[in-house]
């Protein structure tokens, strides 16, 4: 095993929210070390071939992807202060001395005492338990994007997907968009759960969406054939008639939840919040943790909307250097209030209305120091 | 939750509504290169349509999530937000094209394959169901970002049903 390594700032995570965290700090003059589990940097932003809502600030109209190549232009213009680990994955916390342990595929290992840690951990996909969930041909949205968008493999030719929130509305979308048919869309509650405009793009293309249904079981002998789906009652309890899909994917895009473990192994203050998607940390106004030293930003923080993370991404960025003593205040005063009037704006429409109601669950002004 | 709630709810406008209105039709029958329609009823954090519009014609927004207002004196038809759109949700509607029976579409479009110029393609409904043939007069590529802006010559009493295409192979 190798020495302990040192670094003002670790960021965990190369996503929206890392990368972002990774670039403000940086520009404010930290050393920063980014770590990341995948073998490209930009997390979920490089599979989204859609163009991005929200304003000039959040490149509206820019497609995902594109975005993240703008990031990273941008972190190359810093290669002196971030150092980047790709395929490296932080496996704990030591909460007596403070140190991240870190594995490089899978036989690097190595130890990094940093002085501020920023956790932009993303979120971990949602699955629901049917009869035959078990068969080839059932996917994660996260898995079919990957195949699809990364590698250029379309996972089958005729998709039913689980979920109308914006995933598995966009998902679907793409999945036409490279030629696989869609039987349909199955979800639970009495409206679409994503962006009104994402489902009317597949509805003009004769995409069914099933409201007030749900995936009964699968169907098939050694890989999917289909699945029977049925319509719910507000108890969520089976009523009315089965209707069988003929599908060789079932794609399940019913959720994302917080991946938080580093979170609890450094014994941050944990609070479940629904409305976030489960449980994340309680943070002040800089997304500063109950732990003096670890920020938190993106869907680690609560399950939003990636231009979010960016902006969570930048004000974790400036909290750090601010701790650290990097920049001078008013520059970040200046910056943070910029980037709060920001996120104030994405979170001001329907679905932000609940990001809200969470938020408040969850957010102290600013820990005493 | 009625037939009426249940479309809405699922993604397709079964009336008028904030952010989803008609052009008024005095100015719309003789206005050459015709005029904006934008199907955006819920307040969702996106301005684009607004801050690329060259005419002012997308009012400015008060708050971002705002549902879009057209001032529909100033719309020349220009489908710069048809093309910018990121919920595909604008479309440009020429009244005046083509004899009395005829209308032009400008839709946004990104599927494959790219519909070929003087090809024939399918109309489509907001639900997907094909109600008439059109003539591909145009493909353009405005913002040269992959989503087409297709000049569909279509019949004009279809102009309020139709909202995208199919290429025929």
């Amino acid at each position: 095993m190798k020495g302990l390594r040192q670094t003002e700032v670790l960021v965990i995570g190369g996503g929206p929210a890392g990368l972002s965290a990774s670039l403000e700090a940086a520009s404010l003059g930290c050393q920063v070390t980014l770590v990341d589990s995948d073998l490209a940097l930009g997390g979920q932003l490089i599979k989204q071939t859609h163009k991005f809502f929200g304003s000039k600030d959040e490149r509206a109209g820019t497609r995902g992807f594109k975005i993240s190549e703008i990031l990273l232009e941008e972190l190359d213009g810093y290669k002196d202060r971030v150092k980047v680990h790709m395929n490296c994955t932080a496996t704990g916390f030591y909460r007596e001395d403070g140190v991240v342990s870190c594995v490089i595929g899978e036989d690097e290992y190595f130890r990094i005492k940093p002085g501020k840690i920023v956790m932009a951990t993303g979120a971990q996909e949602r699955l629901l338990p049917f009869p035959n969930n078990h068969l080839p041909g059932v996917y994660g949205a996260g898995a079919v994007q990957t195949l699809m968008n990364v590698y250029g493999v379309a996972p089958g030719k005729r998709v039913l997907m689980v979920g109308a929130g914006n995933i598995g509305l966009i998902v679907s979308y793409q999945l036409m968009q490279a030629g696989v048919e869609i039987a349909g869309i199955v979800e639970a509650m009495d409206r679409v759960g994503g962006y009104w405009v994402h489902a009317a793009k597949v509805r003009r293309m004769g995409v069914p969406i099933y409201l007030r249904h749900t995936i009964k079981e699968a169907l098939g002998d050694r890989v999917i054939a289909g699945a029977m789906i049925q319509e719910i009652d507000d108890k969520f309890q089976p009523v009315g008639k089965e209707i069988q899909v003929d599908a060789d994917i079932i794609c399940m895009a019913v959720g994302l939840t917080p991946t938080c473990e580093l979170l609890w192994q450094a014994g941050c203050e944990m609070v479940f919040v629904p409305q976030l998607c489960g449980h994340v940390a309680q943070r002040d106004l800089f997304m500063r943790t109950s732990h003096p030293d670890i920020w938190v930003a993106g869907d680690a923080a609560g399950i939003e909307e990636a231009s979010a993370a960016m902006v969570e991404g930048r004000i974790a960025g400036v909290g750090v250097a601010r701790s650290l003593g990097k920049g001078d205040s008013s520059e970040h005063s200046k910056r943070l209030e910029e980037y709060r009037r920001r996120l104030a704006d994405l979170r001001g429409g329907e679905v932000g209305q609940k990001i809200c109601q969470g938020l408040e669950c969850c957010t102290v002004n600013e820990w005493g120091v | 939750m009625n037939e009426k709630e249940k479309l809405f709810n699922s993604g397709v406008l079964v009336e008028t509504r904030k952010g989803a209105v008609e052009p008024p039709v005095d100015l719309w029958q003789n206005k050459k290169n015709g005029l904006v329609i934008i199907e955006c009823p819920q307040r969702i954090p996106c301005n684009p349509c607004h801050t690329s519009c060259p005419t002012g014609a997308v009012k400015p927004f008060r708050d971002i999530n705002d549902q879009p207002e057209i001032d529909y004196e100033k719309c020349t038809g220009c489908a710069r937000c048809v093309a910018v759109c990121p919920g595909l949700a604008c479309f440009v509607v020429d009244l005046t094209w083509g004899d009395e029976d005829t209308a032009l579409m400008k839709l946004p479009y990104e599927m494959l394959p790219v519909p070929e110029e003087g090809k024939s393609v399918d109309c489509l409904n907001r639900v997907g169901e094909p109600i008439s043939r059109g003539k591909v007069v145009k493909v353009l590529e405005p913002m040269h970002d992959r989503t087409m802006v297709v000049h569909v010559e279509v019949p004009r009493s279809k102009v309020m049903e139709i909202r995208t295409i199919r290429v025929v192979r």
